[in-house]
């Protein structure tokens, strides 16, 4: 069996600086993995590098198929929703247009509506908040929003970049639940980029340590949570 | 009180014009982050083309509808060819190709249609409307025609899915191409527009000024005026502010001694100055509401 995202020798550069120095890793269908690495290790590049929002070379298959080199837009309409740091959400516009706009890349546009109402249904704040700028919402429900609009999409493949970020603990429990419900429900696998490693190790099947744009270990997410020096640099117990 | 009254609607006429050059402009300073100085030549020459058209014997609706279409590809096929290329290229560079785009245009119109003074007609005729002394049928046909143009792009903006997308792309490039809005062809089409409504503007201003390659040079510049009063980053804001544009330049005409119709120009660049040094937003201008 094929993995759904297959990833050899990804190298990426800012300039001069190279980013990534070739990654290899696999995304199997229906699992979650995370990338874990400190600041700087070159994880929310990984995803930039994915979706083609920077120039990379290697090779990168959905479904078998190569994608690298492909223009953000297409690798959207291949159901790769890519939620990103800093979530991304248009502050401009309304909730409800934002999660509009998330189901731009689909065709069947029949099931657009039940769709926000099932967004609404994990989310209830943002159906609270559907007629305002998005912009004047929190950051918990910014990252809500932003998780909502990727779901319209319908994707098959969720990158996820450090959804956790900047968020009271409570409201990081409650959109990693979430994540997990949509993962279990509808199958849909994940790439999750995270600081926080014990929370993205709870969630994940699978896992990649990255330092300094290489992998340096990887694993099922059990086994390198057991991991001695994992456990030392990364989880802090 | 007549006369009073007579400018305030001979200013919303004109006003209107600047309104829809104001949009224009915002239109593209939304999408690509500049003003487009050539906004006004586009106009002209959408006129001069609605002009050949008459002259070849089409009706004066049939004219005005296909000169729409013309421009509209035409703007999409200038920001395809000229703008699309240097789109990562510093201010400077898109300021010298504005001005070159500005010259191109001019001189090209003067090289077709020479640069002798025409007539225009209007489809509204020149009587007084409903026999009132204070309007004209043409001034009304100008406010009638840009309020039509408004409520059309407000629909479009705000109930349609491409609407939707375009303003996405130009408040948020990145996201919107990770939503999978192509954002080059939305930049596109707000050319396209852009240059419809441009081309709108000039067919109604042209039986007013008449029709020569340098008539939108004054229309611009009021229509500049207007985006900046309103605010660059308020399409509502930029048509208020053209509408108020017009109407202070009939007043400050009319009531202010020396300032006559000889003096009228200078009053869009006092305008200008004085809101970029009191107010740079703009009365309307976005102050982003931002929580994190």
């Amino acid at each position: 069996m094929t993995a759904l995202l297959e990833v050899r020798n990804l190298r990426a550069s800012y300039g001069e600086v190279r980013a990534l120095h070739g990654l290899d890793f696999a995304i199997e269908e229906g699992e979650v993995t995370t990338l874990l690495g400190a600041n700087g290790a070159g994880k929310t590049t990984t995803l930039r590098a994915l979706c083609g929002m920077i120039p990379t070379q290697g090779e990168v298959r959905f479904e078998g198929r190569p994608i690298r080199g492909w223009a953000t837009e297409d690798v959207v309409r291949l159901g790769i929703a890519h939620v990103p740091e800093g979530r991304g959400t248009f502050v401009r516009l309304t909730v409800e247009e934002n999660l509009q706009l998330g189901a731009t890349a689909r065709r069947d546009r029949g099931g657009v509506g039940d769709d926000l109402e099932q967004v609404y249904g994990y989310f209830p704040i943002l159906k609270a908040r559907r007629l305002q700028q998005a912009g004047t919402l929190s950051g918990g429900e910014q990252q809500m929003l932003a998780v909502g609009r990727a779901l319209m999409l319908r994707p098959r493949l969720m990158l996820l970049d450090e959804p956790s970020f900047g968020l009271a603990p409570l409201i990081v429990r409650e959109v990693f639940d979430i994540l997990a419900t949509i993962n279990r429900e509808h199958r849909v696998s994940m790439l999750l980029v995270e600081q926080n490693a014990s929370l993205a190790l709870g969630l994940a099947d699978a896992a990649y340590l990255l330092e300094t744009g290489r992998i340096v270990m990887s694993g099922p997410a059990r086994e390198i949570r057991e991991n001695e020096s994992v456990r030392r640099s990364y989880l802090g117990y | 009180m007549e006369l009073l009254l007579q400018q305030i609607l001979a200013g919303l006429a004109t006003g209107g014009i600047y309104a829809c050059m104001a949009l224009a402009i915002v239109m593209i300073y939304q999408a690509i982050d500049h003003l487009n100085f050539a906004q006004g030549e586009m106009a002209m020459f959408s006129t001069f083309i609605a002009w050949q058209l008459l002259q070849w014997g089409l009706p004066y609706w049939a004219a005005f509808v296909l000169t729409i279409g013309i421009s509209f590809i035409g703007g999409l096929l200038i920001e395809r060819v000229v703008f699309k290329p240097i789109h990562d290229a510093p201010v400077l560079s898109h300021v010298v190709v504005f001005i070159a785009l500005f010259a191109i245009i001019n001189s090209a119109a003067g090289f077709i249609w020479d640069f002798t003074i025409k007539p225009f007609p209007t489809p509204f005729g020149t009587s007084p409307l409903f026999g009132s002394t204070l309007i004209g049928a043409h001034q009304g046909g100008m406010i009638a025609v840009t309020l039509l143009v408004l409520v059309f792009l407000y629909i479009f903006f705000r109930y349609t899915s491409v609407g939707l997308a375009m303003r996405a792309a130009a408040g948020n490039p990145e996201s919107a191409r990770l939503v999978g809005i192509r954002v080059g062809w939305m930049i596109a089409l707000g050319w396209g527009m852009a240059a419809a409504i441009g081309a709108i503007a000039g067919m109604l201003i042209a039986p007013v000024v008449f029709l020569d390659p340098n008539m939108m040079l004054g229309i611009l510049l009021y229509g500049f005026a207007g985006a900046v009063l309103g605010g660059l980053t308020s399409p509502g804001g930029a048509v208020i502010g053209g509408f108020a544009v017009g109407i202070m330049e009939n007043l400050v005409g009319t009531y202010v001694p020396y300032v006559g119709s000889e003096l009228k120009l200078p009053i869009a660049l006092v305008i200008i100055v004085t809101v970029l040094v009191v107010k740079p937003g703009g009365l309307f201008g976005r102050v982003s509401v931002q929580r994190v």
